[in-house]
């Protein structure tokens, strides 16, 4: 992880990143421990406050945070880019922002940077939003970032900060996984099985 | 015997940057960083009178966790000012399971970053005497670890607070990380965390005693 400065030109108030590592679950050993790493960052929104028409600044902010959030989600994983099995994204507004304000940071540019960092990535990312205050939680969805019936990766991490969004701000957060879930016994889609063309097998 | 009482669950680490708090931009930014360790909680449901091994037992894993930590901030040792420590046990467990923190917790990030003092007279509680005219404890890492533990369900979030390894009083490294783990603890289960930070609030300006005027070298000022 680089230290310094700002990389982009969100204006960043702060940058986390967690990695969570389940070694044992049911009591079973889970040998490669299942990993997941969280990048998030903290960014004023230049729209907060009034109705903005045209939302191509966030739009803008969403493209640069889909690398550089995922660029460190990878890194925090220490694994090669091809190495990454699902992802997700989600933001949460702060109260003087909008819904559409989250809706395009993520949606319309945020992906392809993404994709690039974690090598391919046919599949959608999938995604949630919320309107929220300090602390407030979002649950990242995870699917897997070849093949969205891979029944195994269906997942999610919670991403929360303590002291964000202040109302004038945007919690942007991107998760990379290097696994599914610990434990995966309901069949469906099978890792082995899929060909990841179209996004979805 | 001993080891087979640590069996860990989960790991968690966290890393922070902080740029600003609507005040000018920090260069580089504060960072702070915290792990987090899920451990299977060998005495959750009963009354245990001798839980003093364990004690013993966790000081590998401190040591792990404390340059695990430094790893995963990506600093060295020498960048790091501040640290703390903390616990939250699980509902079939005893407060008294989080104390077995102390001394393997503080320990181990205290020889991380360079503290030269008697680890056995430290895990006793005593502190060995100074030679006259000298600090009473050599090295980096001078002062007390400061924590918090609380009993909590899933998902319960402990402020662990920090201050200046050198020097307790230094006010400008007065904080507080606050530290979460989804899901854990689980009843039986114990969250051991660890924090450092490379520095002071972000814009700290409350006067006290600043790090540049550490001079008692004793841990406080």
């Amino acid at each position: 992880m680089k230290q310094g400065v700002n990389e982009v030109a969100a204006r960043i108030r702060k940058l986390i990143v967690e990695v969570d590592e389940t070694r044992l679950e049911a009591g079973k050993v889970i040998e490669p421990p299942t990993r997941k790493a969280l990048a998030m960052a903290v960014i004023e929104n230049p729209c907060a406050g009034r109705y903005v028409e045209n939302l191509d600044e966030l739009i803008a902010i969403g493209e640069e945070l889909g690398a550089l959030l995922g660029e460190r989600c990878v890194a925090a994983l220490g694994i090669a880019p091809g190495q990454a099995q699902s992802y997700g994204k989600a933001a949460i507004v702060g109260e003087a922002g909008e819904l559409e304000h989250a809706a395009a940071i993520l949606h319309p540019k945020l992906g392809a940077p993404l994709r690039k960092a974690v090598e391919k990535g046919a599949a959608l990312v999938p995604s949630a939003k919320k309107r929220g205050g300090l602390g407030t939680a979002i649950d990242v969805p995870l699917g897997h970032k070849d093949a969205a019936f891979v029944r195994s990766h269906f997942d999610a991490m919670e991403a929360r900060v303590s002291d964000a969004p202040r109302a004038n701000e945007i919690v942007v957060a991107v998760v990379v996984t290097d696994s599914g879930r610990p434990l995966p016994r309901i069949g469906g889609l099978q890792l082995s099985e899929i060909k990841g063309e179209d996004g979805l097998r | 015997m001993k080891f087979e009482m640590i069996t860990i669950r989960r790991l968690h680490t966290c890393v922070e940057d902080i740029h600003h708090e609507f005040g000018p931009v920090a260069q580089p930014p504060l960072r702070r960083g915290a792990i987090a360790a899920v451990l299977t909680n060998p005495f959750a449901g009963r009354y245990v009178a001798d839980i003093l091994p364990m004690m013993d037992a966790l000081q590998p894993l401190g040591i792990t966790m404390a340059e695990q930590l430094r790893a995963a901030m990506d600093v060295p040792a020498e960048r790091i000012e501040s640290y703390g420590k903390g616990a939250i046990i699980g509902a079939a467990g005893e407060l008294e399971h989080g104390a077995l923190w102390h001394v393997p917790g503080g320990y181990a990030m205290r020889e991380l970053l360079g503290w030269k003092g008697d680890r056995a007279a430290y895990a006793q509680g005593k502190v060995a005497a100074p030679a006259p005219g000298q600090a009473p404890q050599p090295g980096n890492a001078l002062a007390i670890v400061p924590s918090t533990k609380k009993v909590g369900p899933p998902g319960a979030a402990l402020d662990v607070p920090l201050t200046h390894i050198n020097a307790s009083y230094v006010r400008s490294h007065f904080d507080a990380m606050e530290v979460r783990v989804p899901g854990s603890p689980a009843a039986d289960e114990i969250v051991f965390i660890l924090v450092m930070s490379t520095g002071a609030r972000v814009h700290a300006r409350v006067g006290g005693l600043k790090a540049a005027d550490i001079a008692q070298w004793n841990g406080l000022r």
